[in-house]
C-alpha cells in the first residue's frame, strides 16, 4: 500500500490520485493533519512508499523524516526537500556543482543586507528564502528602494526574514522554463511567460511548450542531481546572450501549466516513475 | 468520487456546487461569497471554511 501523503487536493493531486486509480495502485490518501507519530514506535501503518505531496515546506521535511526513521523510502526524500525548500541551500548546492546559475549573494542580516544588495548591484531581487509562488519577491532599482525593503522585512521580526537571499535580476525573455525531471529523465518542458517580471504560473504566466534540446535536457539532469535527484522540477531562465541558468529545483512540483500544453501525461509518469523506484 | 451535488456555504449559506470528480480536501469557490472552503465529506457534501495558505505554503 502507497501512502500518498496530501495538504489538499489540488489539480495535480486529483491527477495523480486518478492515475494511481486507473493503474490499480493500491494506495491510502494521508492528510498531514491527521498525522500522529511516536518516535519510539515509528509511523502506525506500515507502507509499501510514501508519496509527498505535502504543499508547506516544514511540514514535509518533518512528515518525510518521520517516514524515513520508520523504515519508509519517501519520494522525494528529506534530504532533497530540505535543500530544494530552501533556496539558500538550492543555490550552494548548484554552485558546488558548478552549474551557471545567477550571481547570488546571502547576508544573515538586515544589518548585512544593503551590502548584499549593493554587491550585486542595480537591479537586483530578494527572495525569501522558504517561499514559493513568487510571494515576496521584490525587484530592487535603487538604494531607496533596498533601505525600504531591508527596513520593511526588518519590521517583521522573523528570523527567517532577517535573512537576506539577493540574487541579480536576469534580463531574460519574458519567460523561464520549467522541466520536468523523473529519476534520470527529463520528460517534459515549458516555456512560462508573463510580460511580468516575475513568470511564474501562480502569478498569471501562460505556458506553452519547450523543445527538449540536449543542453536544457543536460543542464536539467546535473541541476537534479546536484540536490540529491527523485522527482523534480527545474525551473531555468536565459540571458539575452542564450546561456541558460538554473533558478530552482521544486521537490513537491506543481504542473498544471505544463498539462496543458504537455504532450505527455504527467501523472501518469509520475506514477510510472513511483513504481519503479518504490515497488521494483 | 461524486456526482454534481449542492451543498451550503458554512459562511453565507447558500448552495455551493461540487463539481464531478471532486475528492475530499479538495478546494471549492463559494459562488455567492467567494470565500475558498475545503471539500471535508462527499455524499452529502460538507464544506468547511478552507485554511488559510501558510508563508511555506507552495512546491
Amino acid at each position: 500500500m502507497l501512502a500518498v501523503l496530501t495538504t489538499r487536493v489540488r489539480l495535480e493531486e486529483r491527477l495523480l490520485l486518478d492515475a494511481l486509480e486507473r493503474r490499480a495502485v493500491p494506495h491510502e490518501v494521508v492528510d498531514d493533519r491527521s498525522l500522529v507519530v511516536e518516535l519510539q514506535s515509528g509511523t502506525p501503518t506500515r507502507y509499501t512508499g510514501v508519496f509527498n505531496r505535502i504543499m508547506s515546506h516544514t511540514r514535509s521535511v518533518y512528515s518525510a523524516h518521520l517516514f524515513e526513521a520508520s523504515g519508509h523510502r519517501v519520494v522525494n526524500s528529506s534530504h532533497v526537500i530540505e535543500l530544494c525548500g530552501d533556496k539558500i541551500l538550492t543555490s550552494l548546492a548548484l554552485v558546488r556543482a558548478g552549474l551557471p546559475t545567477p550571481r547570488t549573494v546571502v547576508s544573515v542580516t538586515p544589518d548585512a543586507a544593503l551590502r548584499a544588495v549593493e554587491t550585486v548591484g542595480y537591479p537586483a531581487v530578494v527572495k525569501p528564502a522558504v517561499g514559493s509562488w513568487g510571494r515576496l519577491l521584490s525587484k530592487i532599482n535603487d538604494r531607496d528602494a533596498a533601505e525600504t525593503v531591508i527596513e520593511h522585512k526588518q519590521a517583521m521580526r522573523s528570523p527567517a526574514h532577517s535573512v537576506f537571499y539577493v540574487q541579480e535580476l536576469v534580463d531574460k525573455p519574458a519567460r523561464d522554463i520549467r522541466a520536468i525531471v523523473l529519476g534520470d529523465r527529463v520528460v517534459a518542458a515549458v516555456y512560462r511567460r508573463s510580460e511580468h517580471w516575475i513568470t511564474n504560473t501562480a502569478r498569471g504566466a501562460t505556458t506553452e511548450p519547450c523543445a527538449l534540446d540536449p543542453d536544457l535536457v543536460d543542464l536539467a539532469l546535473r541541476a537534479a542531481k546536484a540536490v540529491g535527484g527523485g522527482m523534480l522540477a527545474v525551473d531555468l531562465i536565459e540571458r539575452s546572450t542564450g546561456e541558460l541558468l538554473v533558478t530552482e529545483v521544486n521537490h513537491t512540483m506543481e504542473f498544471h501549466g505544463l498539462a496543458a500544453v504537455a504532450d505527455v501525461d504527467i501523472a501518469d509518469l509520475i506514477v510510472d516513475h513511483l513504481e519503479e523506484v518504490l515497488f521494483r | 468520487m461524486s456526482t454534481a451535488v449542492l451543498s451550503t456555504c458554512p459562511d453565507c449559506t447558500d448552495s455551493v456546487p461540487v463539481p464531478a470528480g471532486t475528492r475530499v480536501s479538495s478546494i471549492v469557490v463559494c459562488p455567492a461569497c467567494k470565500v475558498e472552503l475545503e471539500v471535508i465529506s462527499l455524499e452529502p457534501a460538507e464544506f468547511a471554511l478552507a485554511p488559510e495558505i501558510e508563508e511555506d505554503f507552495g512546491e
